[in-house]
């Protein structure tokens, strides 16, 4: 009796304690799952957002390149025809556009064009010269609220005073629609050109060079300083307290807030040495300095990693300590410094705080073309757009993020490649 | 200008190597006695002595060339008695005429006179900068040159100068914090200058704009930080909230229950949370998270700004989850198996030995990587400068509008940068607090873990 009334205690016990046991599991499992949701929303997010920033509406345009209008004759030469008036002739389209357009409809037709579209009409002449005093069809880009609008990202059942479009415009650009006269195709001014205010003809182009002139800066300093400190400490340093205090501070280095380093390239790189700012170099030289610790830290395991063997080897038969090194062990990590560096850049391509602090959030209309020329930087780029209360510049902001994680992974990818085949297992 | 220079040098190291080494073999071949070390030695000797001279001079050129000419310019400055003039716009405006003639109609004679004193010294300094890199080359490889005996021991010279700059290179870290301490440091003195610290520190008002006190010129409005602080805490909390027990709990589970294969998927995946930039979770929270937190908000009647601290901290969070599983699992993975077994042995099941006996074992490495965690969350910046706010609060409520110290910064920054204003310095003053914080707790979570690591080792 007794025997069977424990019994069963001991296994409801157990069966309590495997339950538990079981809980404990679910519960480890669904935080790893959280985690994982996340990211995939993450991505989820950006991509629905981004992707049709690769799209633009463009509208067909009939334009008249009359020659007085223009001022130009059919033997203009180069210069001349650089400076033909062709802002009267897109005028002149523009009122065109609808048959009996009022003076007041003209002004709300002209907002459904790109401020970019006097820049189109010119170009397509300037390639066509021979299209003086005829009437072309040109596809031109529309505006950003057109190009929002058609692509569903801002809504037209708000209140009238609420939309960027009024009534009218709106049954203009339905009129498009029907009339087949408006259409999207792939957005290369995304890619080609650099930031403005205007989000249809804004691009990553000019923040990309930025980035890359930065990251540019980054490797030329912190690759070769970086090498030369892992030897040193790897190899070389004595054990005593300087050599300490340098590893602490390598250490601690690796933990300080980005932005701070920020404020050291406002303080001393700006302020005391007086460089240019907004430029890659400044803007490299801070990433440098922080990504530097990260660098040190991959190039000493990497060169821990090299047996002592080798380098043993070589002194037996006679080189110096210094050719043992820099002539074995060196080549043989390389390498592993190779993808700790890209890892660092990796890191650096990302940040954002410490380029604002030395001014890189400047608006910068074009692309740059040298280190020390002011430019912006990708992260930077997504900054400057999240916050603008334009709605063009949302999709912009998430396809620059696509942009960016692209480049993060191909980076990632070389650094994973670059380990896979030439790392050597001892 | 700096381009050809560096061609320039190039060619010159270039030629003092091949001088190097013809110089040493016909010197030897003359003495008919072989020379002490290979060839290549003394030629790498002169190259270094063509190479570092060129590069300080390069350097400090690039460094203070436009420093110089610009206090020449502006001490040479006509100032015109009376007008008020602010010395960052003069130069600007003198360099843009100076770079553009097109830009001097309409300028004032004093201004164009100063652009071609500008230019002129510009184009002085340019021929001298070349002159004075041909001259201290040239020098160097003489010096060089002489010692290219067969008797010297190139290669001992050689492996003393690597020696040298090896060290050299090691110290960068060491320059890179005392540069961080001075430059905060000294902004910070000049803003206490004109803020007392017991106001800094202690004051809850923050109003950095708006002059509240009357016959106040020197220190416009208020510098209270506490709300700052209490900003910077409120989201620290937030996130802690979320990446703790989600970090903790996902450690646990890779490193004792996951299989292999999942252990295999999972990590790199955690990775890429890890590895994506700040600003990207700065994108999410603003445009995913803020709006979601807003809504749920009203849905429980409590009004919630468009920005809050709750979906800064949130998503902060989700950032700091990586950061705090793999150190968690480190930790975890290198409590001692012994210590499992003996567990499992007198009969405890899985869940029963992590918590019984793992964590506590693992305890103070955890708490090492919660602190670097923390570390962390206070120093983040674009999460909370996107989706925090700017309005310096002293709330609890997380549904609130909050500042952090960062945002604080950043806001102080972007824009005109003047420096005599406390409004600028007050960035520094914000940055020192930032970087004793978490050099604080930086220490404490090495010194944490260090000591964990030593107890099983």
């Amino acid at each position: 009796m007794n025997n069977s009334v424990a019994k069963e205690k001991i296994v409801s016990l157990r069966k309590k304690r495997s339950l538990e046991d079981m809980r404990f599991k679910y519960y480890g499992f669904t935080a790893m799952c959280l985690s994982l949701v996340v990211l995939v929303f993450l991505l989820y997010t950006i991509f629905s957002k981004g992707y049709t920033a690769f799209q633009k509406t463009i509208v067909l345009l009939e334009v008249d390149y009359n020659q007085e209008v223009l001022k130009l004759t059919p033997d203009s030469s180069d210069e001349e025809m650089e400076k033909g008036k062709f802002f009267r002739v897109k005028k002149q389209a523009i009122e065109n556009f609808f048959p009996d357009l009022s003076k007041s409809d003209i002004k709300l037709v002209k907002k459904l064009f790109s401020i970019n579209v006097d820049n189109e009409i010119k170009d397509y002449f300037l390639d066509n010269p021979e299209v003086i005093n005829t009437k072309q069809q040109i596809w031109v880009t529309a505006h950003s609220d057109v190009d929002q609008l058609l692509k569903g990202n801002s809504r037209r059942d708000v209140p009238e005073d609420r939309r960027k479009l009024n009534d009218i415009q709106l049954s203009y650009v339905d009129q498009l629609v029907e009339e087949n006269r408006v259409k999207q195709v792939f957005n290369n001014f995304f890619f080609t050109k650099a930031d403005s205010r205007h989000p249809e003809i804004a691009g990553v182009a000019g923040s990309f060079m930025g980035s890359l002139f930065t990251l540019f800066t980054v490797f030329i300093l912190s690759f070769p300083i970086a090498i030369g400190a892992s030897v040193y400490l790897e190899e070389f340093a004595p054990k005593n307290r300087i050599t300490e205090l340098i590893e602490v501070n390598i250490s601690n280095l690796a933990a300080v807030p980005s932005i701070v380093f920020g404020l050291l390239g406002l303080g001393v790189l700006l302020n005391v040495f007086g460089l240019p700012r907004s430029t890659p170099l400044v803007g490299g030289s801070v990433l440098a300095l922080m990504t530097l610790p990260t660098i040190i830290i991959a190039c000493r395991a990497s060169l821990k990693a090299v047996p002592p063997s080798i380098k043993e080897g070589a002194l037996a038969v006679g080189a110096t300590k210094t050719q043992a090194v820099f002539h074995h062990v060196v080549p043989l990590a390389l390498p592993g410094t190779l993808t700790g560096t890209i890892i660092g850049l990796a890191q650096a391509l990302g940040e954002t705080a410490p380029l604002i602090m030395i001014g890189m959030i400047a608006f910068i209309p074009n692309i740059p073309t040298g280190l020390t020329e002011p430019s912006a930087a990708l992260p930077v780029q997504i900054y400057l757009w999240v916050e603008s209360a334009e709605r063009g510049f949302q999709e912009k902001s998430a396809a620059a993020i696509m942009v960016i994680l692209i480049f993060l992974f191909m980076m990632n990818a070389i650094a994973v490649f670059l380990r896979n085949r030439f790392e050597r297992k001892w | 200008m700096f381009f050809w220079s560096l061609v320039l040098i190039a060619v010159g190291i270039f030629s003092s190597f091949i001088y190097g080494r013809s110089r040493i073999k016909l010197n030897s071949k003359k003495q008919g006695t072989k020379s002490k070390s290979l060839p290549n030695y003394y030629a790498q000797y002169v190259l270094m002595w063509c190479l570092f001279p060129a590069l300080i001079v390069y350097f400090s050129w690039a460094i203070f060339q436009e420093q110089i000419i610009q206090n020449i310019v502006i001490s040479n400055f006509e100032f015109i008695e009376g007008a008020a003039y602010n010395e960052g716009l003069l130069i600007a405006e003198i360099r843009n005429v100076a770079n553009n003639p097109s830009f001097a109609e309409g300028k004032s004679i004093e201004i164009i006179n100063a652009a071609s004193h500008y230019s002129s010294l510009r184009q002085i300094s340019q021929i001298s900068f070349y002159t004075s890199i041909i001259i201290i080359m040239l020098l160097g490889a003489l010096y060089a040159s002489q010692k290219l005996k067969p008797e010297f021991h190139a290669q001992h010279t050689i492996e003393r100068y690597i020696q040298y700059i090896l060290i050299f290179c090691s110290s960068v870290a060491i320059f890179t914090t005392i540069g961080i301490v001075f430059s905060l440091i000294f902004e910070s003195l000049r803003f206490f200058a004109e803020v007392s610290i017991f106001e800094f520190l202690f004051s809850t008002e923050w109003y950095p704009f708006i002059p509240i006190r009357e016959g106040q010129t020197a220190a416009e409005g208020s510098f209270g930080a506490v709300p700052i602080f209490a900003g910077t805490f409120l989201v620290m909390v937030v996130a802690m909230c979320v990446a703790a027990p989600l970090g903790l709990l996902t450690a646990i589970y890779l490193a004792e229950y996951a299989s292999q294969r999942v252990r295999k998927i999972v990590k790199p995946l955690l990775e890429i949370l890890a590895g994506i930039p700040t600003i990207v979770y700065g994108f999410f929270a603003f445009v995913s998270v803020a709006p979601f937190v807003k809504a749920f908000g009203q849905s429980i009647g409590i009004d919630a700004s468009p920005t809050s601290a709750l979906a800064a901290g949130m998503v902060m969070g989700v950032m700091i989850i990586p950061f705090i599983s793999s150190l968690s699992d480190d930790v975890i993975n290198s409590v001692p198996q012994s210590l499992r077994e003996g567990s499992f042995g007198i009969g405890a099941n899985k869940a029963e030995t992590i918590k019984k006996v793992i964590l506590p074992a693992a305890l103070p490495g955890i708490v090492g990587a919660f602190l670097l965690a923390i570390s962390r969350a206070i120093g983040e910046t674009m999460i909370v400068v996107v989706a925090a706010g700017t309005a310096p609060n002293l709330t609890g409520n997380p549904f609130e509008n909050v500042t952090t110290v960062t945002v604080q910064i950043v806001v102080a920054l972007i824009g005109d940068q003047e420096f005599d204003n406390p409004r600028t310095l007050s960035a520094f003053a914000l940055g020192l607090v930032l970087f004793v914080i978490t050099l604080f707790l930086n220490i404490i979570a090495l010194q944490i873990v260090k000591r964990y690591r030593e107890r099983y080792e």
